[in-house]
């Protein structure tokens, strides 16, 4: 059995903050086709800096954000549209929640 | 290894038509949708959920679940018996439930494990699997950063080709300034992929409920009881901050709910958060006769109606 002492340690970053995906990187990461992507693009749910795709800079904040409007739309059979509305209502119930948490 | 009713979890009846299995299935999948719900226990009944939509649904497996007979109960001991399924051909379309579809021993004993697992999500590329838990860790750590032991429950495939569970432990340095919700990304430390790149192990922060303070992003929230005469009068008191203790000036004349900051002594980063101090009046228990005495004359000689306001 490992003590705290000797197991391994690992380089590790926070992923909101110090992470950048180019578009075939975040279709790497989420195991998707760039096809998807660009519609969340196009849609809304996604702003990436850049103006082509090819030059598309993603915040790695976005890979969880990519991850969940995927998983809803194949869950659930929810269209892309229908996803950005549900991300949309998603957060503000989120900052809703926050304020009542913080007003307690 | 339990039955599992599967007509019981999509809440249907055993002679349910097709359709109604898919309505009910679309239902239950929208209420108990991790990303969405808010049941305590949605990913455990989504994941069974997924599980006897992936039976029902298909009109060879379920005619091969029907043979075992109603005689079960969801939960009964069982053991499949020998050559059961003799006589049904299933196809071979492999799972399509993606991510994280990993069924049940019960499924797999049923159906073999080739159509549970991630095997549809596998066929795109050879990538290694991400993994992803939650970490959950108090404010202070958060303030000042931390390294903490992990302990992750990891599904592997023994000898026998049978599911068993192996803990595997990670120590793991909490970057100093991480806000609730931020992922901690450590590359490489999902599974082995057969491409030769390892999928990565993601982190869900998450903190403690604190006894005082609350937490939105990086700034933080404190409820302050000062004393009547320090609102009234003003005062300097103390106040703890995730830093340590700061003096703070209460102005004159401050009322119950005054909100005030102490800049940039919330979360650190850039920028840093703020802290926020609500002050709240506590009274002083009325139970000696020298603090009766006081109310009294108080009540004599302040000539105040905390509802004058209201017309009363």
């Amino acid at each position: 059995m490992n003590t705290e002492n000797n197991l391994p340690q690992f380089a590790i970053c926070i992923l909101e903050e110090q992470t950048q995906f180019t578009l075939a990187d975040l279709c790497y990461a989420c195991d998707s086709d760039i096809q998807q992507i660009i519609e969340l693009v196009d849609i809304g749910v996604l702003e990436p800096q850049g103006r082509e795709p090819e030059h598309w800079i993603f915040d790695g904040g976005n890979l969880q954000r990519v991850r969940k409007a995927l998983r809803l739309q194949r869950d659930l059979e929810i269209n892309v549209a229908g996803v950005a509305l549900i991300l949309e209502l998603l957060e503000e119930i989120e900052t809703l929640q926050t304020r009542l948490k913080i007003s307690s | 290894m339990e039955f599992k009713d599967y007509y019981k979890i999509m809440g249907v009846e055993r002679d349910a038509t097709q359709e109604e299995i898919k309505r009910a299935y679309r239902k239950l999948a929208r209420k108990y949708h991790p990303d969405v719900s808010k049941e305590k226990d949605a990913e455990a009944r989504f994941k069974e959920l997924g599980e006897a939509n992936e039976v029902l649904k298909d009109t060879e497996k379920r005619a091969a679940y029907d043979q075992l007979g109603s005689n079960y109960q969801g939960g009964q001991e069982f053991r499949p018996p020998p050559n059961w399924d003799s006589g049904f051909e299933f196809g071979g379309k492999g799972s399509n439930g993606g991510e994280g579809a990993d069924f049940s021993d019960f499924f797999s004993s049923l159906f073999g494990s080739q159509f549970g697992g991630g095997a549809g999500r596998a066929s795109r590329q050879a990538k290694g699997e991400d993994h992803h838990a939650k970490v959950l860790i108090s404010l202070e750590d958060a303030y000042q950063g931390a390294t903490r032991t992990i302990t992750l429950r990891v599904p592997e495939v023994d000898a026998q080709g049978h599911v068993i569970t192996k803990e595997r432990m990670l120590s793991v340095a909490i970057p100093k300034g991480i806000r609730e919700g931020q992922h901690i990304r450590l590359t490489g430390q999902g599974s082995a992929g057969s491409d030769g790149k390892a999928g990565d192990l993601y982190l869900q922060v998450e903190f403690q409920p604190h006894a005082f303070y609350r937490v939105d992003g990086r700034d933080i929230y404190l409820d302050l009881p000062v004393t009547p005469w320090e609102a009234a009068l003003g005062a300097t008191v103390k106040v703890p901050t995730l830093g340590g203790v700061v003096e703070l000036k209460i102005p004159e004349g401050s009322v119950s709910g005054r909100k005030m900051r102490l800049k940039e002594r919330g979360i650190p980063g850039k920028p840093p958060g703020d802290c926020y101090v609500i002050l709240t009046i506590a009274l002083p228990a009325a139970d000696t006769e020298a603090a009766k005495a006081l109310y009294q004359k108080m009540a004599q000689e302040l000539d105040f109606n905390p509802r004058a306001k209201m017309g009363v």
